[in-house]
């Protein structure tokens, strides 16, 4: 079986609004282990597991943590990204739901691991209703001394999708409007109020504790060569069984859409969001890994009787209205998607206006300031691709 | 610095690190397109044109926000490139009105030149019109947002250069739109009408609206703002000899691109106003009528003589050139033989000059106005930097970005507030001893700077017993001020070197001006904070040639460059130069000028382009003075105040019909120049002086040209020694400049102070002349105001200005307010012992409780009758900074 729980193995298990619970089966071992390692130590020992980031892009964790503790200075941050406000993505929502502990243990040892006294997490405001269950999280490891050298505040997001974006939610944070930074400078060199800051996906951190008390070694033995330890999915749509999946990477999508949430008469499945890839049914044996598709985890399932250009221009439209506006490939280019998808929703395309997708596509890739632009053209080529059909069959 | 090499188009470019590939790039001479960059700000990364490939690097950076490493290899014009950077402006454009790209109206268009430089595409991308706003009503300018590409630039100038924050992006996505916070209207939402985002904007979103219709320019002068001391360099734009728009100008020390209304909006429309003065006027039955210049001139001649020289006094201008003040101080000494020659330094800056040319032997500010960016405390003391000397404040602004320390001494609430470290909110009047307090805590926990104490300074033991009588009780006491933040503001200025220390006439309009001088020139010693870049004495002088003036002469016992009259080496130079016996007694000041004029023992004034109406102190005294006197002869180019009170009225000529100098706060000489005719028979008003002294028989009045004015001022006054218009031709020379190859001297006092050694001074409390009490338990407190300049002889000739603020105010704390029952917009009478005007109230924290504020630039509320001419006894300053006074509401709204 693909299935395996590392990440989740708390969830269901405990009362997440009971450190007890949680002490009971570990005892916050992972951080009083940590802290008995040097930071050099624990980095080497993630850079080791291969733990890559769980929010989308997928860098060397390790790596990151590095950079950021090299980066002089006295005043450093860390923030865990649970903005989630991906399409079709509620795995982090599942996790905080289910075991705020290990989020929290996963903070305390890489704030330590970097050198951060102060953290954030920075909560998705729809998930404003979590807030109370990470407080109350949060004050029972401080009143078992478990935050005493570091210390963790909630930063609620304003319902804007880029916040998610790392520097947009710096920005966020700082109390400005959120809007990507451009980079170089990374943010672990010139971060929060120009201070090295790591930001990490919540699953991210959730794979900390595991790695730092059973060792790299063991979380490298599952996975595939670029990819170590498992992942966890959302998946929705046409399936029978919607809800939260952890597999080993490298697993296959059928294993995940069929076998396991149950989908029939597939059509396309849409990986990692508005900004994510689209396959047709006939790549259902693709693996699920970085090396080939991924994401952040959301999983949508369309069956056959859905309709491509609307599921396009859907897509097309959130990420339209969630463009930030600070660049113009991206602003003004998903705007012009959304009207010439309009004409092909409508049975009006004309033969130009692929090729005219086609180009956009490019300058929006290519030129785009941030991830959200560059990747805002992927539902479009993809489906252009799999679907062209479906566009043809639309020229007036 | 270090040195990188990197190649960009197969070209090797040696660039600093630190800099940007497109710094390098532009360097070295090649171009990249670029729309949201502009080199006074900070990377923004928006527009995405300057995109590069650089090896190594994954994508397109842009080059804009990519800074240099060792060894880079950049392409910036590969085919690739091209065709991205037509897609990206193609994309641009769909947001803007198509007929743009050809339009002629705004020739600075950025978006045209790059359009231009890239080739447009064939639009074949559906046309987005957005609907966004325009706005056709605030003072000065349009904004039509839908020529706006989100660039950027105007928000951030607005926000990193300007501090004003007043704009900024709103909405989001393809609704994104440049506005104010919450909409409100750009009068309420603190923008600063500098037209920096004008200037800013690449494209013909934001316009000035007066010249919008007004075509290209067909050539451009540069010159000197004639408002404020800064001296910021202006580029006048003309079109067949007409002036259409006024721009900064970029490549000076002084304001570098930047400007404030007054200078970027308030000139054009003074200098073609219908009010100027465009003939001589004589009184005939009490009524001036017009006369021809020989009328007038005659006129003059022929009074002027009949009075002794005692019977006669000058009152110069610090609007005026130096050439202008250099022949009328002559006049005043050579031909009508008196010393009694004043101007309105007097009542700004005399204790400065008085003070600090007894403890350092020079009165000027010691560092330059840029230096104080590179400051890391700046102490702003006494001066309301953003609205009086506003391109200064930008200074501030950017060390404090930096990460500078700044700390504010003011009793009023001030803009420069919000960027603050540290605020002290003394009572009025007590500087001196929180000064001194200040001072104290350096010493008793050994913070001062004992080297340059032992080797450059003297009188420190004096000093530091004088010190005794401060202790932070007391000084708490006195001031107002809590212990922990007096120590707090000391340690912060002794422990962040170097410290640059800003005062104007918050510190010298006391009856203890003096003292205020010398006790921060005590705190600048104690901590050596005199002689290196960042740090100094810096006095902010108010008028655009206030400097000037002084340094000519237009004083009662000076010469040009400080030398004394009553030195005879230095008047037998004098004599011999100008080929008379000169007056050895020293002349009287403004202040005596005016007592005198009263007692009728001055008879007969030449005021030049002032208007001490208004801006002088016990008004109604002034006022009886001019009445008194038995002839009065005004130079001006409006009828002031002041001039309608003349027998003769001479109309002089703006400073863009006259060629001249003017030395701004930081000792710098910067040309003005003609660029336009004389308006109607108006003459410059070194012509106007050159007649007169002729016409009364006067040797070495024969002047061509300003340019031999100076000629003779270098002969005769070393500090200016060096200085001739051919060397003013490629940018100003701060003074001293003793010799032609001399490079001017940015930071006085670096090894020796001029005197020697500086000279601390021992110093005691002593109250404000005038305390509240039952009578009159309010204190009145004045200044000046961004929108409007002196008495308002100029800016309120600018209708946009007068739009901004048009009437007198009186700020008025709401504990006060309350008590009096006043709600803001009340019309009030504010009454002290000399008189009583009418102004309507502002109730504002601004003001601190049992003080009320006032500006002096608006006749209807002549602030200046109710001040007090108590003197200050060294530099003979009035104590226009504090007076008692009483509100009572007026009955009629
Ligand atoms: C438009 C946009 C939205 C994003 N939203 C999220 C998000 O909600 N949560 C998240 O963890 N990462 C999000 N990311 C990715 C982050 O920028 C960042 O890469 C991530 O938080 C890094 O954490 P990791 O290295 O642990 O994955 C988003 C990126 C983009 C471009
Ligand atoms: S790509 Fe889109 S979301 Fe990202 S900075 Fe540009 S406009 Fe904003
Ligand atoms: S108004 Fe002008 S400067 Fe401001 S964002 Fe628009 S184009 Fe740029
Ligand atoms: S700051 Fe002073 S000199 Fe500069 S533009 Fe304004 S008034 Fe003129
Ligand atoms: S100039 Fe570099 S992105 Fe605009």
């Amino acid at each position: 079986m693909p299935e395996k729980q590392i990440v989740l193995k708390n969830c269901q298990m405990i009362n997440p609004r009971d450190i007890n619970t949680y002490l009971a089966r570990h005892d916050f071992k992972a951080l009083a282990k940590a802290q008995v390692m040097e930071p050099d130590e624990i980095i080497n020992e993630v850079k080791a597991s291969g733990l890559r980031g769980r929010g989308g892009a997928g860098f060397p964790c390790g790596s990151k943590w590095e950079a950021a503790r090299n980066t002089p200075g006295d005043e450093k941050y860390l923030v865990g990204n649970a903005d989630e406000g991906e399409v079709g993505t509620f795995k982090d929502r599942y996790i905080i739901e289910n075991d705020p502990f290990t989020f929290i243990e996963g903070i305390t040892i890489a704030a330590y691991a970097i050198g951060a006294k102060q953290s954030y997490i920075y909560l998705r405001s729809e998930y404003h209703r979590l807030r109370n269950l990470l407080e109350n999280a949060i004050s029972q490891a401080k009143d078992k001394g478990f935050l005493k050298h570091v210390k963790i505040d909630i930063r609620e997001g304003a319902g804007a999708y880029i916040c998610g974006e790392e520097t947009a939610l710096m920005d966020s944070i700082e109390g400005k409007r959120g809007e990507p930074r451009y980079r170089p400078p990374f943010p672990t060199t010139k971060g929060l109020w120009g201070n090295p800051t790591v930001i990490n996906n919540v699953e991210t951190l959730m794979n900390i504790p595991n790695i730092i008390l059973n060792g790299a070694q063991q979380f490298r033995q599952i996975g595939t060569e670029r990819s170590k330890g498992t992942k966890v999915f959302s998946v929705s749509g046409d399936v029978a069984k919607p809800g939260v999946y952890e597999l080993v990477l490298g697993s296959k999508l059928r294993e995940l859409v069929i076998d396991l949430a149950g989908a029939e008469t597939v059509k396309m499945v849409q990986i990692g969001g508005a900004m994510g890839r689209i396959v047709s049914s006939t790549m259902l044996d693709t693996s699920l890994s970085f090396e080939t598709i991924l994401g952040a985890g959301g999983v949508i399932v369309y069956n056959e009787s859905r309709d491509t250009i609307d599921i396009v221009l859907r897509t097309m439209e959130f990420l339209n209205k969630e463009s930030c506006g600070k660049c113009s490939p991206c602003r003004e280019g998903t705007e012009a998607m959304v009207k010439i998808l309009q004409k092909f929703a409508g049975g009006r395309g004309t033969p130009k206006d692929t090729g005219l997708l086609e180009e956009l596509s490019s300058t929006m890739m290519l030129a785009s300031l941030c991830g959200l632009g560059q990747a805002a053209p992927f539902p479009v080529i993809d489906s252009l691709q799999y679907f062209r059909h479906d566009y043809e069959s639309r020229i007036k | 610095m270090d040195k990188i090499k990197i190649t960009i188009d197969n070209k090797p470019i040696t660039g600093r690190a630190g800099m940007t590939v497109l710094e390098a790039a532009k360097m070295a001479g090649i171009y990249i397109p670029t729309l949201c960059y502009h080199p006074a700000l900070t990377p923004f990364g928006a527009c995405r044109l300057c995109i590069t490939e650089i090896e190594g690097m994954r994508g397109f950076p842009t080059s804009c926000t990519t800074p240099v490493n060792d060894g880079m290899v950049i392409k910036t014009n590969t085919p690739q490139l091209q065709e991205l950077r037509r897609g990206i402006l193609e994309l641009t454009i769909t947001d803007h009105p198509y007929s743009c790209i050809t339009c002629p109206t705004n020739g600075r268009c950025e978006l045209q030149k790059v359009a231009a430089n890239i080739g447009m595409k064939e639009i074949t991308l559906p046309y987005i019109y957005k609907k966004r706003p325009t706005y056709r009503n605030d003072p000065f300018f349009d904004r039509d947002y839908n020529m706006c590409i989100l660039c950027g630039r105007c928000v951030r100038i607005c926000h990193e250069v300007r501090g004003a924050t007043a704009i900024t992006f709103t909405q989001r996505g393809i609704k994104t739109v440049i506005g104010t916070a919450f909409g409100r209207p750009l009068q309420e939402s603190g923008c600063q009408f500098c037209g920096a985002c004008v200037d800013a904007c690449p494209t013909g979103a934001l316009t000035e609206r007066a010249r919008e219709w007004a075509g290209l320019a067909d050539r451009d002068v540069v010159t000197t703002c004639p408002y404020c001391g800064v001296g910021c360099q202006l580029s006048l734009q003309l079109k067949k000899n007409r002036i259409i728009e006024v721009l900064p100008h970029e490549k000076n020390e002084v304001n570098r691109g930047q400007v404030c209304v007054k200078g970027r909006f308030g000139i054009t429309e003074f200098v073609y106003h219908p009010q100027r003065l465009t003939t001589p006027l004589i009184k005939r039955n009490g009524k001036l009528t017009e006369a021809s210049w020989d009328e007038a001139l005659n006129l003059v001649t022929s009074r002027l003589a009949n009075y002794h020289k005692d019977e006669v006094a000058i009152i110069a201008s610090a609007k005026c050139t130096n050439e202008e003040n250099y022949v009328t101080q002559k006049f005043g000494r050579a031909v009508l033989g008196t010393n009694n020659i004043d101007h309105c330094a007097r009542l700004c800056h005399s204790p400065t000059v008085a003070g600090l040319a007894r403890v350092f032997g020079s009165g000027a500010m010691t560092n330059s106005i840029h230096d104080i960016g590179e400051a890391a405390c700046i102490l702003i003391i006494g001066t309301n930097t953003s609205e009086s000397h506003p391109v200064t404040a930008l200074e501030v602004l950017k060390a404090v970005r930096r990460g500078a320390k700044l700390i504010i001494i003011n009793p009023r609430e001030i803009e420069l507030v919000r960027f603050a470290d540290l605020w002290l909110r003394p009572r009025l009047g007590t500087d001196v001893p929180l000064l001194m307090g200040m001072a104290r805590t350096i010493v008793d926990e050994n913070l001062m700077d004992q080297a340059f104490i032992t080797e450059r300074c003297e009188n420190f033991d004096a000093f530091k017993k004088s010190l005794q009588n401060f202790t932070l009780d007391t000084v708490t006491q006195i001031t107002g001020v809590p212990k922990d933040k007096i120590s707090e503001a000391a340690h912060i200025y002794a422990t962040n070197k170097p410290a640059s220390l800003l005062f104007a006439m918050g510190i010298t309009q006391h009856s203890h001006g003096t003292d205020n001088v010398l006790a921060i020139a005590n705190l600048a010693m104690l901590t050596g904070n005199i002689g290196s870049p960042g740090s100094g004495v810096n006095p902010l002088r108010g008028q655009n040639n206030v400097q000037g003036a002084c340094d000519m002469g237009s004083l009662p016992n000076v010469f040009p460059g400080y030398q004394q009259t009553t030195n005879e080496t230095v008047r037998q130079k004098f004599e011999a130069a100008w080929d008379v016996s000169l007056n050895p007694t020293q002349g009287l000041t403004l202040t005596e000028i005016f007592d005198a004029a009263h007692h009728k023992r001055i008879k007969a004034i030449h005021l030049i382009g002032e208007n001490p109406i208004l801006s002088d102190p016990d008004a109604n005294h002034v006022r009886k003075a001019l009445e008194t006197l038995e002839f009065l002869v005004v130079q001006d180019i409006f009828l002031s105040e002041t001039a309608r009170l003349a027998d003769v009225v001479l109309p002089s000529a703006s400073f863009v019909e006259r060629d001249g100098t003017f030395t701004n706060t930081e000792r710098r000489v910067q040309r003005v120049r003609k660029v336009i005719e004389p308006i109607g028979a108006s003459r410059p008003d070194w012509w106007i002086i050159c007649q007169i002294a002729r016409g009364m028989g006067g040797k070495g009045f024969d002047f061509e040209n300003p340019s031999q004015i100076m000629d003779e001022i270098a002969h005769l006054t070393p500090i200016y020694g060096g200085i001739n218009y051919r060397r003013l031709q490629k940018g100003g020379l701060q003074w001293p400049c003793p010799t032609p190859d001399h490079l001017g001297t940015p930071i006085l006092h670096t090894q020796l102070f001029t005197r020697g050694k500086g000279r601390f001074t021992p110093l005691q409390y002593r109250p404000s002349a005038e305390l509240p009490d039952k009578t009159y338990p309010l204190v009145l407190t004045t200044g000046r105001r961004l929108f409007h300049f002196h008495t308002g002889t100029m800016t309120r000739k600018v209708k946009g200005l007068n739009t901004l603020l048009n009437e007198g105010l009186v700020e008025i704390n709401p504990i006060d307010a309350d008590a009096l029952g006043i709600v803001d917009g009340d019309i009030l009478k504010v009454i002290s012992r000399r008189g009583e005007v009418p102004a309507k109230a502002r109730v504002t924290e601004w003001s601190p409780a049992g003080v009320v504020y006032m500006d002096f630039h608006f006749a209807e509320s002549s602030t200046n009758i109710l001040t007090n001419t108590a003197l200050d006894l060294v530099a003979k300053i009035p104590e226009l900074k504090a007076c008692a006074v009483r509100i009572e509401k007026s009955h009629h709204r």
